[in-house]
């Protein structure tokens, strides 16, 4: 047994060049199938990996429309919805948000300047944790507070684009601007929010602000930030957590069940990227079988040498079928590595976390090794069939 | 028309064997011979091309099956045999030297010796010593690393011989082992010959060239696929 394992290995090595280009097939093959395997899984989670940031863990609870429909009062928010919520399990920032009706009322800052044309600028009421349950960014400045809330103080955070249409960039002067008549003060300027876009071309003030200025009666909407996966069961307990007495007039908005899109996603991917691969794969396969058969036609006096030295048929079968898998097997070994290689590669230059089965990267070597083997059937079974004879004759 | 042989053990006897390739037009190459070499013999077959000796020495090396007739090696009917004893028996009992040496190239000269014993079972750890020992009686025990296309090819030669005694063969079986060597190489390479068989070898050495058949102790004349005394 080691003896056919040296023969073989010996057989291998003794042409380094034809070993490499032999392998040349595999290597890409298995290359490919780890690469494309790698890549696909990666980009799939990155896929994914943004559903979980963006919309996985959030939770918007409304009121229902329908409830004013006949005159009645519609369902209200209560404005302690926040402080209910926060109390779940599973809840990471909650806050409210409500677009006020300013009538006529212009926005503008101190020179007239109201953002020009097109859509008038929103204004905007929230509570102070609005900024973390929209996982809001600070450009500058910083979100107004309890504090501010509270005492109605006359300030203002701008949107990203609100700051821009208005000319404000700096609040260390402490600009302000005017809504209708009424000056307020900017404390801070958003950079980013997410899920609600309607936040960036606005102006929002808190909602003691708003009660006192506009009347604000209920907030629009709770917004609600859960931890990852406990989306669903906030998405459950939110209503009933407002509204012990009649929760089905709330609406809540919750991200999908996870795993369907994710699944649908990674399969499709995975299935084009899997056939890339075996097509790769037998290309391989063929270069192995080709180049094995021709080295049996080369080596036809050392397979006759070996029948005169009292090989049977099956120990040379056997060492051109153990070379072929040898060369399968490392051309699988680094096929394997220029995969993950070219899976790490992309992942870095596009920022993005490698993902890889450790199934694949173990079992690819021995993929090759299979290849080998299928691959190395038929000129192993050529080469026993040679007769000592015709295979001394001659040179 | 079987030689009488004074040993008791005859090597190789094969009475009436007979081997005919299937035509058309069929050829009998071999056409009924009666042949006994018995124990440190020193055999030679002489025969022009054609003459139906290639095709003996595979029938007397096993690596080729008679159409009819008897082989026994070693008083073993080889008839009978199925190709795996075959192959065991052809690996034990016969040593191998060819005309164009079939040495490996990628191998050592060392490594191209202890090939001949993988098969027959000889364990590991004897092989390299073993065939130190029979290039050593050779005398090539400086070429041991060497590769053998860096020989010349009486060195290549002598390789071939001890790879062919390393297992102890019953028979050396010698196919025009000078064809390929000039006249001084020859003549070195038929002396280890009569030096293994004053030691007692057996020899049977096939060739066309009656200089080299003349040294053999005893010499028969293929023609026609039949031997001449």
């Amino acid at each position: 047994m080691r003896d056919l394992l040296d023969e073989a290995l010996a057989g291998v090595a003794a042409r380094p060049t034809r070993l490499i280009l032999t392998t040349l097939g595999t290597v890409l093959g298995v290359a490919a199938l780890v690469g494309t395997v790698g890549l696909g899984q990666t980009a799939a989670g990155q896929i994914t990996q943004r559903f979980d940031l963006a919309a996985a863990t959030r939770v918007v609870v409304q009121p229902d429309d329908k409830g004013g429909q006949e005159g009645e009062a519609a369902t209200q928010l209560p404005w302690d919805a926040p402080d209910r919520i926060k109390r779940l399990n599973g809840v990471e920032a909650v806050g409210t948000v409500s677009s006020l009706q300013i009538g006529d009322d212009l926005v503008e800052n101190v020179t007239g300047l109201n953002g020009g044309t097109g859509k008038a600028l929103q204004v905007m009421a929230g509570s102070s944790g609005l900024w973390d349950a929209v996982r809001g960014v600070l450009k500058t400045g910083r979100f107004f507070d309890d504090g501010h809330d509270q005492r109605a103080d006359k300030v203002v955070v701008l949107g990203k684009h609100a700051a821009e249409r208005l000319g404000i960039n700096r609040v260390d002067s402490q600009p302000a601007v005017f809504i209708g008549d009424e000056p307020y003060t900017v404390i801070g300027i958003l950079d980013s929010v997410t899920g609600r876009a309607d936040l960036n071309d606005a102006v929002i003030m808190p909602n003691g602000t708003a009660k006192e200025a506009y009347n604000l009666e209920s907030p629009d909407a709770v917004e609600i930030r859960t931890a990852v996966g406990a989306a669903q069961l906030i998405a459950e307990q939110a209503p009933i957590a407002i509204e012990p007495n009649n929760p089905s007039t709330l609406t809540v908005d919750a991200p999908p069940k996870q795993g369907a899109v994710r699944k649908g996603v990674e399969s499709d991917l995975n299935a084009l990227f899997l056939l890339l691969g075996a097509v790769a794969l037998l290309v391989g396969g063929l270069g192995i079988a080709n180049v094995t058969l021709l080295s049996v036609l080369e080596r036809i006096s050392e397979i006759g040498l070996r029948r005169a030295l009292g090989a049977a048929r099956r120990h040379i079968a056997v060492q051109f079928l153990v070379e072929s898998v040898i060369v399968g097997f490392l051309g699988g070994l680094l096929g394997t590595a220029v995969g993950v290689i070219l899976t790490v590669g992309v992942s870095w230059v596009r920022d993005w976390t490698p993902i890889l089965d450790n199934r694949l990267a173990f079992g690819s070597p021995l993929l090759g090794a299979f290849i080998g083997l299928v691959a190395g059937t038929y000129p192993a079974w050529k080469a026993s069939a040679i007769q000592p004879i015709t295979a001394l004759r001659g040179t | 028309m079987s030689t009488a042989v004074a040993l008791p053990a005859p090597v190789v006897e094969m009475i009436g064997v007979r081997r005919f390739f299937p035509g058309p037009p069929e050829v009998q190459a071999i056409n009924g011979i009666d042949l006994t070499i018995g124990q440190g013999e020193y055999l030679s077959i002489v025969g022009p091309s054609g003459s139906g000796k290639s095709t003996l020495l595979h029938l007397l090396g096993l690596l080729d099956n008679p159409t009819d007739g008897v082989y026994r090696l070693d008083g073993v009917d080889t008839m009978s045999l199925r190709e795996r004893r075959r192959a065991v028996l052809r690996g034990e009992r016969i040593g191998f030297v060819f005309q164009s040496f079939h040495l490996l190239d990628h191998r050592t000269v060392l490594e191209n010796v202890a090939l001949s014993m993988v098969y027959v079972g000889v364990p590991r750890r004897q092989r390299m010593a073993r065939a130190r020992v029979a290039l050593e009686r050779v005398g090539l025990s400086h070429r041991m690393e060497f590769a053998p296309t860096t020989l010349s090819g009486g060195e290549r030669q002598r390789v071939a011989i001890a790879r062919a005694l390393v297992a102890e063969p019953s028979l050396l079986l010698a196919d025009e082992p000078t064809g390929n060597l000039d006249s001084a190489n020859a003549e070195a390479i038929l002396q280890v010959f009569d030096e293994l068989h004053s030691e007692g070898m057996t020899l049977a050495v096939i060739t066309h060239d009656d200089h080299v058949s003349r040294r053999a102790q005893r010499q028969v004349r293929i023609v026609d696929g039949t031997l001449k005394w």
